[in-house]
């Protein structure tokens, strides 16, 4: 369904880009060997390189290539063997250097593209313009002092991920599941927490809106916003501003602008933004980065699957509407789990079922982690096993979860000790049922007229049998015993 | 090529250089000449030359991921014209 | 020894081993020598203190039977290598009070060879200039005047390094060499100073100027000092991304005086318009000395001679101006208060750079913004690399050539050029083989009419210091010029 928003003049179309920047996992920085850790003392993180003293030179560190490249392949793009670091010229108080190192002209990494996976189930291709490498800035902290800020460098030179979207989405939904899907490949990859609370991915959210078949209009890019709620809050409300601007005849400025999350909107920076002419060049204290091919290849071959191929597996091996194997593959420990959630099972529908249900469910009513879990994957699959072969039915089931869930026992363990299998011996049932008919002849008359009180004969039979009589074959005698 | 005063007042403020009003004319005069000088350059024909990345035909060496840097808050924070604790301290940012 | 001063570098090494003199003796001679002639303003910062320590420390190692390359020998030191402890002023107010806290790998390799530092030499502010007068700290002179008795500059950028070692107030000195400022001083001083292949020695620790093409070297009596100082000071730093991996040979040994069969290429553009006669006449002096050891003379065009001044005032500058962007008032150096940030960079930085360093900011940053960058920046990159074409296919065809390093001898402080593209044009010899990061050597060859030093310069094959400096000892046994 296409996202409008409807203005005075008729509907109008979003487009949105994105820019993220995600820290990437190492050990040490882009350009330095400091350390990455979040959460450090002021400055203790901080060389002679990443305070830029003078006479300090950046050398590349290998992991961050590698972890770019990995991220993508992630993203389906074409990977750039030769890259170039340039230099963003720029003068902040987090930016030692008077510039942050870069790639403009040459990035690591190129075009690509990657589905999103939307609420009714239909996906979406989103175009990846590039991902290129850069440095992270450092951290100016304005509140413990009234006049002045404190500068913190740790973050200084931890290397960021720069993944450009081309502008192809059209409504916050799509936005948020972009940067879903994302998050999802940076941690299958392992590249990047994808952790927004602690800054570690974060976008810049660019927006424009046209009437439908126009030309694109001018954008506004709101910058820094750091979850995906407020991503699709800066959407929405940065498109409302702009329709209402264009609408009472203004016209959108070209700028750059910050989300204000307390007041729900976006605001123009009051800084001299608009001055920046950043003067990009290649950076002459480093050589141009040529790999060699083995370089990406063992990459490659270290590749773990991707959501979006495991997904497609899930529904074609494992018969998953999308939409489940979508859940399931959010996580990949969530996948794995589930996988063997199935193979313990032996029933890979009757697994999806639980896992997202029953499952899901317990984890998130006890507010724990699928790391924390007092149920194993093997535990839970035991479980399903007994349901799909019909040891104990779906109701006592629920019942056998609850006191795994507690206990920790096995689900054989507890059906044996509370005997809870199912009775399946005709005969046992048949002598039950032959009472109940005989003790309830005026339930029998009516019962050939109306139908309908089947379910009545149905429930006595089960309460007499404490819920273990497997329900298809007590219907079955119930009806050839009735004669219906 | 001649530049203006305010071509210089703007490559000033880029280059962050307080320049007093006084001596605007004479950077002015100067800048021109040296931008007429190495304009010079506009007599060569590079055309299908790849520009200079660097003059050393060899490629970036590539460090291992270790730490092995910084843990040297007193050494980098030295030199700090206004620390306090061990933060830098600038005038008050308003993004 | 009462003619300590008068010895080389290699007599020095001689007469320590011999145990004739001392490292102390010889130090104690400088460091008097230092004193004496301290109207040159040859020294930004003297360090009698550290380098009686660090002779005594030497004396005490030879004692021991561990000699390093430079063992007991006093040096001075550009102030433009960062030394631990000892104030690095880059001959700038803006780093007036900077005492690094780090060494440079340059320094820490001269001192881990028995190297001992007299001091911190005067320079142009950043390297930037021809005739040391942009130092904050005061011009630097010459010892060697001419019959006008006026004070001669001593070049620079590296003027107080070559003026030391002419008026031996040290035995060696570091500089460095961007577009000529090692070349030229040792020309207008009288004396032998080397700049090997662009990645030969380690810019880490040395404060940037234009990164691409800042080399440090060094300056001495003779080529075979230069040969000694340079085996200490080069070498691969992985620090230093641009410094190259490759095997130091032992330039002593291939200094043999032996060049017979050797070509020797004569660039016809290097005869420039208005150059003096007596220039002429030393280049043809040189080229007959050559061919009198046996070398052939070839003739050689070099046609982009001319647009090397021109390529090189627009990279050295784009790259300066990023370079000094870290000198801004928040981790070092200077810092003058403002209404806020952007003030407080302005004003820093507007009084903390002198005027010519000041041009050079303001002539990279126009030429890197926006509009400009292709016209300028990318082209002068293109021109650079036609230059170093150039000289390599040259170098298919000679082993090394000869040139004048200056148009003229040393010009008076007093009439030095005011129009920064007169001084520019001091250069005119000394850039073309920088852009092309090659190795040259100047030697003084000669005296002008007036009784001043000229040198001739000779330039090599990339990492060919070894030729270099072979052709130049036949050149220094053919001239036997006196020093002073």
């Amino acid at each position: 369904m296409t996202y409008t928003i409807k203005g005075n003049t008729g509907e109008w179309e979003v487009v949105i880009g994105l820019e993220v920047h995600a820290q990437v996992i190492s050990n040490s920085k882009l350009f330095s060997g400091s350390a990455t850790d979040f959460g450090a003392e002021p400055n203790s993180q901080v060389s002679f390189v990443d305070s830029a003293q003078p006479g300090m030179l950046p050398v590349v560190n290998k992991e961050c290539l590698r972890q770019a490249i990995r991220t993508g392949l992630g993203l389906n793009a074409e990977i750039n063997r030769y890259s170039v670091f340039d230099r963003k010229n720029y003068f902040y108080a987090d930016l030692p250097q008077g510039y942050q190192i870069s790639q403009l002209y040459h990035p690591i990494v190129g075009e690509g593209q990657i589905e999103i996976d939307l609420e009714d189930g239909s996906t979406r291709t989103i175009g990846i313009e590039r991902l290129h490498l850069e440095q992270d800035a450092g951290k100016s902290i304005h509140d413990l002092d009234p006049k002045r800020s404190f500068i913190d460098l740790n973050r200084c030179g931890v290397a960021l991920m720069e993944i450009v979207s081309r502008p192809d989405l059209r409504s916050p939904e799509e936005a948020g599941a972009y940067l879903r899907k994302l998050r999802t490949i940076f941690r299958y990859l392992g590249t990047c927490d994808g952790n927004m609370e602690e800054g570690s991915m974060r976008a810049d959210v660019n927006v424009s809106v046209r009437k439908p078949g126009d030309e694109f209009g001018t954008r506004t890019e709101t910058k820094n916003v750091n979850s995906i709620r407020f991503v699709m809050q800066a959407i929405e409300s940065e498109a409302l501003r702009q329709v209402k601007l264009v609408e009472s005849g203004g016209e959108v400025q070209q700028e750059t602008r910050l989300w204000d999350a307390g007041k729900g909107h976006t605001r123009p920076m009051r800084s001299k933004e608009f001055a920046h002419d950043y003067r990009y060049f290649p950076c002459p204290d480093l050589l141009p980065v040529n790999l060699p091919e083995s370089f990406v290849d063992a990459i490659k071959s270290d590749m773990p699957e991707l959501p979006d191929d495991k997904k497609k597996r899930f529904i074609n091996d494992y018969g998953l509407p999308a939409y489940d194997a979508g859940v399931l593959v959010a996580e990949r420990e969530t996948a794995a789990f589930y996988e063997q959630v199935a193979e313990a099972a032996g029933n890979a529908k009757l697994a999806a079922n639980w896992t997202m249900g029953d499952f899901f469910g317990a984890l998130n009513k006890a507010d724990i982690a699928l790391a924390d879990s007092p149920i194993s994957a093997r535990q839970l699959g035991g479980l399903i096993k007994l349901i799909a072969d019909d040891t104990i039915s779906g109701r006592i089931a629920k019942d056998v979860f609850e006191i795994m869930w507690e206990t920790g026992k096995d689900a054989e363990t507890i059906v044996e000790e509370k005997g809870l299998k199912q009775i399946t011996d005709t005969d046992e049932i048949e002598g039950i049922i032959d009472q109940i008919i005989a003790d309830n002849p005026a339930q029998v008359e009516k019962v050939k007229v109306n139908e309908k009180l089947l379910g009545w004969f149905v429930g006595q039979t089960m309460k007499a049998t404490g819920g273990k009589a497997n329900p298809g074959v007590v219907n079955k005698l119930l009806k050839d015993k009735l004669g219906l | 090529m001649a530049i203006d005063r305010d071509t210089v007042t703007r490559v000033a403020f880029l280059s962050r250089l307080e320049i007093e009003d006084a001596q605007k004319d004479a950077m002015t005069h100067d800048l021109s000449n040296i931008l007429t000088f190495v304009e010079a350059l506009n007599d060569v024909d590079a055309s299908g030359v790849e520009p200079m990345t660097s003059v050393v035909e060899a490629y970036a060496p590539l460090r291992e991921d270790q730490v092995n840097d910084g843990g040297y808050p007193d050494k980098v924070l030295a030199n700090a014209p206004d620390r306090v604790q061990d933060f830098y301290a600038v005038p008050k940012v308003v993004e | 020894m009462s003619n300590a001063l008068d010895l080389t570098l290699a007599d020095a090494l001689s007469a320590l081993e011999k145990k004739e003199l001392s490292s102390v003796e010889l130090t104690e001679a400088y460091i008097a020598q230092m004193d004496a002639t301290r109207d040159l303003n040859a020294y930004i910062t003297e360090t009698p203190d550290i380098a009686l320590d660090m002779a005594k420390a030497s004396d005490a190692r030879r004692a021991a039977g561990d000699v390093g390359l430079m063992e007991g020998v006093p040096v001075g030191i550009k102030d433009l290598f960062c030394t631990e402890g000892t104030r690095t002023t880059a001959g700038s107010h803006i780093l007036e009070n900077f005492v690094p806290t780090y060494e440079s790998t340059v320094t820490t390799k001269l001192f881990s060879q028995g190297a001992v530092m007299l001091g911190k030499t005067n320079l142009d502010e950043f390297a930037m200039g021809s005739s040391n007068q942009t130092s904050y700290y005061g011009d630097c002179a010459s010892p060697w005047k001419a019959a006008d008795g006026k004070a001669r500059t001593p070049g620079g950028s590296s003027g107080g390094s070559a003026s030391a070692v002419a008026a031996k107030s040290a035995l060696a000195t570091t500089g460095t060499d961007t577009g000529g400022s090692i070349r030229q001083p040792a020309a207008f001083c009288g004396i032998t100073g080397i700049k090997p292949t662009y990645g030969r020695c380690s810019r880490w620790g040395v404060v940037a100027f234009a990164s691409s093409l800042d080399q440090p070297g060094c300056f001495g009596r003779t080529v075979e000092d230069n040969a000694i100082m340079l085996q200490a000071m080069a070498g691969y730093d992985p620090k230093d991304s641009t410094s190259i991996d490759r095997a130091v040979p032992d330039y002593r040994a291939q200094i043999t005086g032996d060049i017979k069969g050797k070509k020797i290429g004569i660039p016809k553009e290097y005869r420039v318009d208005g150059m003096p006669q007596e220039i002429e006449k030393l280049w043809q002096q040189g080229m007959d000395w050559l061919r009198d050891a046996g070398a052939e003379i070839v003739d050689i065009s070099l046609p982009l001679t001319d647009k090397a001044l021109p390529t090189y005032y627009i990279i050295a500058p784009a790259e300066a101006s990023s370079n000094l962007a870290r000198y801004d008032g928040v981790r070092y150096g200077l810092r003058v208060e403002g209404a806020d940030l952007d003030d407080m960079y302005a004003k820093t930085r507007g009084q903390g750079f002198g005027e010519e360093v000041k041009r050079r900011i303001m002539i990279g940053t126009y030429v890197l913004s926006a509009g400009y960058y292709d016209a300028y920046y990318n082209k002068a990159r293109r021109v650079r690399k036609m230059i170093l074409n150039e000289f390599l296919d040259v170098y298919n065809q000679v082993d090394a050539i000869l040139t004048p390093t200056t148009p003229s001898a040393a010009f008076t402080l007093d009439d030095a050029p005011t129009d920064p593209v007169t001084m520019y044009l001091n250069d005119v010899f000394t850039v073309p083989a920088s852009l092309a990061g090659l190795p040259g050597l100047s030697l003084p060859a000669g005296l002008s009419s007036e009784g001043l030093p000229l040198g001739l310069q000779v330039l090599g094959k990339p990492f060919e210091e070894g030729e270099v400096l072979n052709v130049a000892s036949v050149l220094e046994a053919a001239a036997g010029f006196q020093r002073l």
